[in-house]
């Protein structure tokens, strides 16, 4: 995206400077003055103070005590901390690769088959009903499925009772070997909207004579969606599979409302571990070296996915020109 | 003939897999207009005999919906103004002013944009306490603010980096000074940008868990998503009472859906490829 402003620059920058050979150039930085400002105390401050507490035992009053790396190295034999980590891959998986691979499949099937066969509106409609679950709060989405997964009288239970599957019924989110595996059902349920609607916006500038190419020379559906739908859009499947990743790392209105990291701890991620270190246990300063740890992990990976993500656009503008 | 015939599976299946998205809002409507005795009686299955709306109001009235509305329109509403006047200052510096270092300055909103809540919460926590700002809805709106306007600066940044130079140069030799050239010509040219901004700090605020979970403990300042989040999270609600919740909080969601399907759609795509 930075290649974009400075592409967008170089065309009329020597206009610019044969009008005024001598602006000076700064005087836009006052606009910026706000934003500074009010970056540093709700960002930058806090985020200082926060790594710096992690290197104490601060329980939230008084003055702190530095203990240097003492935390760090409690986490690493923190068998809570390493497991929270395990199921945050889990979540990776459930609103990551689960949900780009289906939206990949949708996206192209919806655009390429059921956008050309019935037209457009119906493509659109499907859309929608797909990105419904994206708009609900967290929250609420929790509230609706752990109504719908309950043990008594809940509908998926009465659902399998009615089909027959009667022994099947299970305590979806209490049960501690199946509580991590329905919470990332629903969050595939949540998160899937997303992919789609950007993929299906990618597809939009794939030049529609390609496939026609492909269909002449008689390639199937699979065939066009492993050879054109696939690389033409890499730059979008990179931009999700990073905001993705990195909302999975996030993840904690779905747990608190669906299981509380629960049944002990089986649903347990860092970002709720680290809530109920900081509110519950009152350990600031573990709390502050769990979220340092998660705000490390996040950082890498985001510069990670803007690397990849700019160089397939990169690629993608040498392929056109 | 037969190439009809094979298209319809396809899009059976889409149909199905669509509908298997939208089931769980069927099941919460159905449910939530149906009398306790009903609910245990025919279980949750079961199409609804009659309307029945007391558990609504019951609920309604018993978490005082009203005042949690009102919170979260408040909280939203203004936020989502704010952020996007910040967003449009900092943008206009970055990608109009284009100022010595900016791609520092935008590599700093990407990061802040990324970093997860949990590293600022405690720190904002203590520090709204020491200034007094604890518990109430004007803390929560400042720090919604600073955090959606790191995405908005970093969208419309590259967005204001294309704007048509010529245009602002005219502006500038015909004497308007910045600020006018930045309310009399940016502003309205990219008001398109800025109302998908609007929508999406608006939802996005609307939707937020953590922070506000933390900021807002009396039941006068909550929003909908944490009084609703905090009344399920402690497991004290009947299946009537959380279907109410449920569906309550659905509603909304659904409005906003339904009035800003295109932009959320279209703005979704624009957001992350930009």
């Amino acid at each position: 995206m930075t290649v974009a402003v400075e592409r967008g620059g170089r065309v009329t920058g020597k206009q610019d400077r044969a009008v005024h050979p001598r602006r000076p150039r700064n005087s836009y930085a006052l606009f910026l003055l706000p934003g500074a400002l009010a970056f540093l105390a709700v960002v930058v401050v806090p985020f200082l103070m926060n790594t710096g507490v992690s290197f104490t035992d601060w329980q939230g009053v008084g003055s702190p005590g530095w203990s240097g790396l003492a935390n760090y190295r409690e986490l690493m034999d923190d068998a809570e901390f390493w497991e929270s980590f395990r199921h945050s891959l889990f979540m990776v998986v459930a609103m990551a690769a689960v949900p780009t691979a289906i939206g990949l499949v949708l996206a192209a099937a919806l655009f390429d088959y059921v956008g050309k066969h019935f037209g457009s509106r119906t493509a659109a409609v499907l859309r929608a009903c797909f990105y419904l679950p994206q708009v609900l709060p967290i929250a609420v989405a929790g509230i609706v499925w752990s109504w719908i997964l309950a043990p008594e009288n809940g509908s998926l239970n009465e659902v399998l009772k009615a089909i027959g599957l009667g022994s099947w019924q299970q305590d979806w989110l209490g049960d501690p070997d199946l509580a991590l595996y329905s919470v990332m059902g629903v969050m595939v349920w949540v998160q899937l909207g997303f992919p789609l609607v950007v993929f299906m916006a990618g597809l939009q500038r794939v030049d529609p004579q390609l496939y026609e190419a492909a269909e002449l020379d008689g390639a199937g559906w699979w065939r066009r969606f492993a050879h054109i739908t696939l690389p033409q859009i890499r730059p979008e499947i990179y931009v999700v599979l990073t905001w993705c990743t990195i909302a999975a790392l996030k993840v904690f209105g779905a747990v608190y409302v669906l299981t509380k990291g629960g049944p002990g701890g089986a649903t347990n991620v860092p970002s709720y571990f680290s809530f109920t270190t900081f509110f519950e246990k009152t350990q600031v300063g573990y709390g502050a070296a769990i979220s340092t740890v998660l705000t490390v992990i996040i950082l890498a990976l985001s510069l990670v996915g803007l690397k990849l993500q700019t160089r397939a656009e990169d690629a993608e503008e040498g392929v056109r020109a | 003939m037969t190439t009809a015939l094979r298209r319809y599976p396809v899009l059976v299946a889409l149909c199905l897999a669509a509908l298997f998205m939208i089931v769980p809002f069927l099941i919460v409507a159905v449910n939530a207009v149906k009398s306790p005795a009903e609910y245990s009686q025919n279980g949750p299955l079961s199409l609804p005999d009659g309307l029945y709306l007391d558990g609504l109001k019951d609920f309604w009235e018993r978490v005082d919906y009203s005042q949690k509305l009102i919170n979260s329109v408040l909280i939203s509403g203004s936020v989502a103004v704010l952020a996007v006047v910040l967003s449009v200052l900092n943008a206009y510096a970055i990608g109009i002013g284009r100022i010595r270092g900016r791609t520092w300055v935008l590599a700093f909103f990407v990061l802040a944009n990324m970093l997860p809540q949990e590293a600022l919460v405690y720190p904002v926590y203590y520090l709204s306490k020491q200034a007094g700002l604890y518990d109430t809805r004007l803390s929560v709106i400042i720090v919604f603010t600073v955090i959606q306007a790191a995405f908005g600066t970093y969208l419309l940044s590259s967005v204001l980096g294309q704007f048509p130079r010529e245009i602002i140069e005219a502006a500038r030799i015909d004497g308007a000074t910045k600020w006018q050239v930045l309310w009399r010509i940016v502003v309205p040219v990219s008001r398109p940008t800025l109302g998908v901004l609007l929508v999406f700090f608006f939802i996005w605020t609307w939707n937020e868990f953590l922070l506000p979970l933390v900021m807002l403990i009396s039941n006068d300042n909550q929003t909908v998503s944490v009084a609703l989040g905090v009344l399920q999270g402690q497991r004290l609600m009947d299946a009537t009472m959380t279907n109410a919740a449920a569906l309550l909080g659905v509603l909304p969601a659904l409005v906003f859906f339904l009035v800003f399907q295109r932009t959320l759609t279209r703005g979704i795509a624009v957001g992350a490829v930009k």
